[in-house]
């Protein structure tokens, strides 16, 4: 597989690195004429120097036998200009590019720039992932499939607890896919009986959060949100 | 018509200011306050008082490229000094706030020809040099 990826600072440089030892071919383009000498000790021949947000410098990067071209500078605009490029003029198969605020996401969807991750995002989830308080989890949105996983604790007392999977009547669209009990997960089946304090693991359609939330909260909270 | 141009600087306020003449209403945004004084410049009036707006915000903010009221623009120009910022805010007038015209500015020759491919009108100001520059160096 054949990798450009726009941007040396530390997401950059750690990629490329990651990529090569994983015996990926990459190219790395950095802009900045310092930081390029520093990157280029250690890379060598594997970055180069340049705007990448310019058509000749891809092209010298060899764009057009790329397989994936990753954005991942400090700036948005740069970041959309050169995925949208690289899919739209090179009829690159796969890109993706970086988010730095999360306030121009939707600038990325629109323009057709997907995926696009969010650093800032990413700990968000996670931070949501170990505050249990915010009950409903969305691990993962997978927008142009509508589907998404989301993570729920089984509540006290909740109608989920003590009961099987195949007993716990969830509406059509969705489904559980795993258990995490005590630090371990595991993928159930029909006859496994869910515990209060397990995570759940759901995938469903697109709003139907509201509709399951009911069959996993604890007795005396009240249900809902 | 009601013209949105962002970008305060020497083709932008020119432009605003020539429209605002010709009896348009115009709005600038720049996201430097200071930007303002080059629509005032050579003015007998202020540009407020002439009836123009103007808003302070940096160009990508959607919140800033609505009070500049860009979803009711019947023509939209991008002439920050930033290429890519302009060709972001360009595609965002068009796709997202359906602007029936929106124009340009792009500095780089090779993108301003691609994105003219795309249905952006696009200036380029290096290739007008270019072409002109050419014409007085080859002149006979």
């Amino acid at each position: 597989m054949y990798v450009i990826i726009a941007g040396a600072g530390k997401v950059g440089w750690n990629l490329a690195r990651e990529l090569i030892a994983r015996d990926q071919e990459v190219t790395l383009i950095e802009s900045d004429h310092r930081r390029y000498r520093i990157v280029e000790e250690e890379l060598e021949h594997a970055v180069q120097y340049g705007d990448a947000t310019e058509l000749w410098i891809l092209e010298r990067a060899g764009i057009q036998r790329a397989d994936l071209v990753i954005a991942v500078t400090g700036d948005d605009e740069d970041n959309i200009l050169i995925c949208q490029v690289a899919k739209e003029k090179y009829n690159v198969e796969r890109i993706v590019a970086r988010v730095n605020n999360p306030r121009n996401f939707d600038h990325f969807k629109l323009l057709g720039v997907q995926p696009a991750v969010s650093a800032t995002d990413l700990i968000l989830r996670l931070i949501e992932h170990e505050v249990p308080e915010y009950g409903l989890v969305q691990l993962l949105a997978l927008e142009e499939e509508h589907l998404e996983i989301i993570e729920l604790e089984v509540g006290e007392g909740s109608p989920a607890a003590g009961r099987a999977v195949r007993d716990v009547m969830l509406p059509e669209g969705a489904l559980i896919i795993s258990v995490l009990r005590g630090g371990s997960g595991f993928v159930p089946k029909a006859d496994t009986v869910m515990q209060a304090g397990d995570q759940v693991m759901l995938i469903l359609d697109p709003g139907l959060e509201g509709e399951i939330t009911p069959y996993f909260a604890a007795a005396r909270v009240s249900a809902g949100s | 018509m009601f013209i949105v141009i962002v970008g305060a600087g020497r083709v932008g306020s020119a432009v605003a200011k020539r429209a605002l003449s010709a009896g348009h209403d115009v709005s600038v945004l720049d996201s430097d306050p200071l930007s303002h004084e080059r629509l005032d410049k050579d003015q007998s009036t202020s540009w407020e008082d002439a009836g123009g707006r103007f808003t302070v915000a940096a160009a990508l903010e959607i919140d800033g490229l609505i009070a500049a009221g860009i979803e009711a623009a019947d023509v939209f120009m991008a002439a920050t000094s930033g290429d890519n910022t302009n060709l972001v805010i360009a595609q965002l007038a068009q796709r997202r706030f359906n602007v029936p015209r929106v124009v340009v500015r792009v500095a780089d020759p090779a993108r301003a020809a691609w994105y003219g491919e795309q249905g952006l009108l696009t200036i380029c100001p290096t290739q007008s040099a270019i072409d002109e520059a050419e014409q007085v160096v080859l002149a006979p």
